[in-house]
């Protein structure tokens, strides 16, 4: 695919020229100053206190204990297992869904401006408030949604109780807390993909128009590839929150029930509410590697791609 | 895009303004005010709101300001992160035992071995607050008993016999199902609830291993091996394979378990009697219905109830108001002090540990049915008190058996490397 010259995004990633910074060093001094103290030094502390035995109170060297301590974590490789799942299940469905309502809410529609809000307006919502207020309507007994789904079984005649959305012991409980985070999420990938779509010429369309091309030609040939810049940003900040996600879990089923939906970032909570700081430090820089490990190659991929197009 | 975020902010500013909201209470510059943090129980809440009250009545020109913390793990972390920069109240009540010693107490905590009002303070209460032979604490509130909570109404209609053994409580379970009611009731929504068949068990555990205490502490007993012990794990592991829990045990809250057992809709519920006040709070006219039984054991010669000792009140180091802080912290140790405690509808739960304490007369008959076994000297204190080990996942392990996702055995393997984790994290010798 030959891409115009005036499109924007290939200029921006073409430019790799050592250029002088017009700041003078007094000008980025402040916040340079922040940047040290509250973001790169508590990095190297974190990586120091990974490596003690830490109370608050008092701590001691113990070298790479805790990292065998934390392998052995009996409910990590559920972690992990489930932090992939989540990521893996969030970001796809933000993909298909952000895409798909970002060419509704682009196309011929009344209260356009109206309805964009509406899907936004979860992104603002309070994570926690959002868990709860879902715990409570997915709760198997009392929940709204299965007392529809028991009055619903009643006029067909189904004897059910519905499922144990956030409690059954199988991996329902993960599933269904993904699916509050991309309710709660897809505006944002809704509007990453406006304004990618915004960015598509229509003399493309008018053009597949009169070759005769039908609205499935457009979407495959001219929609699809040239999102790619919006995809891939969909998908790695989706991926990386969905890989570090917690507030939603933790609100939602704790990790439980067991350690059924525990992802990396519950387990390491668990071990700073059991009073284990170096070990749950020592959990964040597993955490930080996973990330990098999985968000790197993902980022290097995307990018690669995009300047080869 | 502009005017989404526009109206997007617009919508969530008010809201951010009422949860930041904080409202502070003026002092009067004459008296001598100190604070004292508490967890946020309706009935820690209601007694010291008693507590102080006649405190500053009794004494003018002293005010105490009461501070609330959340309960469970959270509230340890607040605790501790407290202690650590300086910015505890002059005066705190937290857990006795194995999370009294996480707090470094000889570091963070001012000694009170030797002030007058120890005294007043049954010394065998003294072995949980102390380190080596220095007291920190006195004891807040009475003992409590864990055990299982029973609903007489049903053990009337269905003509039962309360059971000492486990095979006797089984056949009760039989015949209460057979009615069509839950023989047993577990709540999973408040994952601390799924303790007490394992930690009310420690009584039955004790009286087969006297050593048990000293020797799991360093690090030669354990659950898996040691057949006394893993009884426990086993008894959740039976009644889940026999169906005997209510259907929706995942689910279920500790509010909505003692709303049912108070009103017979399930038979039994593993808790111990720190629940009476709050059974009487949501159902009053059923609070006689609930009566309390110890954990039944494999020999009936061995029928016990499992202590929890109560919480002490201590003084940070780092406070300012020291003399003051220990001029409310003597008073709660007085006679006085329980008379008001013991005015507070249903705070009592079993008995105190201060001399010449009064139990008051209008006991709920499930704190009665406890006060017997202290009667017949059958009691053992938790597991807690007296070992400082205890793995912080055992709720959640005790769940995954309760739901049929692992077996007892395996569950009881598995705690006990959640216990290997917390004794090399508090630094214990000969892990």
């Amino acid at each position: 695919m030959k891409l115009p010259k005036n499109a924007k995004w290939c200029q921006v990633s073409k430019v790799k020229k050592k250029i002088k910074s017009p700041y003078s060093y007094g000008l980025v001094a402040p916040i340079a100053i922040i940047f040290l103290l509250f973001f790169v030094i508590p990095t190297f502390v974190s990586f120091f206190f990974s490596m003690t035995r830490w109370t608050l109170f008092d701590w001691e060297f113990v070298g790479f204990e805790n990292f065998i301590q934390y392998f052995k974590e009996a409910s990590l490789a559920i972690g992990f297992k489930n932090t992939l799942i989540y990521g893996f299940v969030t970001s796809s469905l933000k993909v298909v869904l952000g895409l798909a309502l970002a060419i509704l809410l682009t196309g011929r529609l009344r209260a356009k401006g109206f309805l964009r809000s509406v899907v936004y307006f979860p992104v603002l919502v309070s994570t926690i408030g959002v868990g709860f207020t879902f715990s409570v309507l997915l709760d198997p007994n009392y929940g709204a949604v299965n007392k529809s789904i028991v009055a619903f079984g009643k006029m067909i005649g189904w004897e059910t109780y519905g499922p144990g959305w956030l409690v059954d012991p199988n991996l329902l409980p993960l599933l269904s807390v993904s699916f509050v985070d991309v309710w709660k999420g897809v505006g944002m990938a809704t509007v990453i993909y406006m304004a990618g779509l915004a960015a598509i010429p229509q003399e493309y369309y008018e053009a597949l128009s009169v070759d005769g091309g039908n609205a499935w030609d457009k979407f495959r040939s001219i929609t699809l590839p040239l999102v790619r810049p919006a995809t891939a940003s969909v998908i790695i900040l989706s991926f990386i929150g969905g890989l570090r996600s917690f507030d939603l879990i933790w609100a939602m089923t704790n990790g439980g029930p067991g350690f059924l939906s525990d992802v990396i970032a519950s387990i390491n909570y668990k071990q700073y509410q059991a009073g284990f700081y170096g070990l749950a430090t020592a959990g964040n820089v597993i955490l930080l590697l996973f990330v990098l490990a999985l968000a790197g190659p993902l980022y290097m991929y995307f990018n690669r791609k995009e300047q080869q197009s | 895009m502009k005017q989404i975020m526009k109206r997007a902010i617009t919508l969530a500013l008010p809201v951010s303004l009422v949860f930041g909201a904080t409202v502070a209470l003026p002092s009067q510059a004459a008296d001598t005010t100190i604070t004292w943090l508490i967890d946020n129980s309706q009935s820690n809440q209601d007694v010291a709101k008693a507590l102080v009250a006649a405190y500053e009545k009794a004494n003018p020109g002293y005010k105490v300001t009461t501070v609330l913390r959340p309960g469970g793990a959270d509230g340890d972390n607040l605790v501790k992160t407290k202690l650590a920069t300086g910015e505890m109240e002059d005066v705190f009540t937290y857990n006795s035992g194995s999370l009294f010693q996480a707090l470094a107490p000889s570091k963070n905590l001012l000694e009170i071995t030797n002030e007058p009002f120890m005294k007043n303070v049954l010394s065998s209460f003294n072995p949980v607050v102390s380190v080596g032979k220095k007291v920190y604490g006195t004891p807040f509130g009475t003992a409590v008993g864990g055990g299982i909570l029973y609903n007489k109404k049903v053990y009337a209609k269905l003509k039962l016999k309360v059971p000492t053994t486990w095979a006797e409580f089984m056949a009760n379970n039989k015949k209460i199902k057979a009615a069509g009611i839950d023989p047993v009731i577990q709540s999973y929504k408040d994952t601390w609830t799924s303790q007490l068949f394992v930690l009310a068990d420690y009584y039955n555990v004790q009286s087969a291993t006297p050593k048990f205490a000293a020797e799991y502490t360093a690090g030669k007993q354990k659950y898996a091996k040691n057949p006394a012990a893993l009884r426990g794990f086993e008894y959740i592991e039976e009644l889940k394979k026999l169906n005997y829990f209510n259907r929706d045990y995942a689910s279920t809250t500790y509010a909505q378990a003692l709303e049912r057992v108070a009103l017979g809709k399930g038979a039994h519920y593993p808790m111990a009697t720190w629940a009476f006040p709050q059974i009487a709070a949501q159902t009053p006219n059923n609070l006689e219905d609930v009566g309390f039984f110890a954990q039944p054991s494999s020999k009936a010669s061995v029928n016990g109830v499992t202590v929890w000792v109560p919480s002490g009140t201590y003084i940070p180091a780092a406070t300012k108001n020291a003399e003051a802080a220990k001029k409310f912290v003597g008073w709660m140790t007085t006679a006085k002090a329980v008379d008001v405690m013991n005015s507070v509808e249903g705070f009592a739960g079993g008995p105190y540990y201060i001399k010449g304490a009064s139990i008051p007369n209008a006991l709920p008959g499930g704190v009665k049915d406890l006060i017997k076994y202290f009667d017949k000297n059958a009691t053992a204190p938790a597991l807690e008190f007296v070992s400082p080990i205890k793995g912080p996942n055992l709720e959640k392990i005790l769940i995954e058996v309760g739901l049929g996702i692992t077996t007892a055995k395996k569950a009881a393997a598995a705690y006990d490397a959640d216990v290997v984790k917390q004794a090399k994290q508090l630094g214990l010798k000969g892990w």
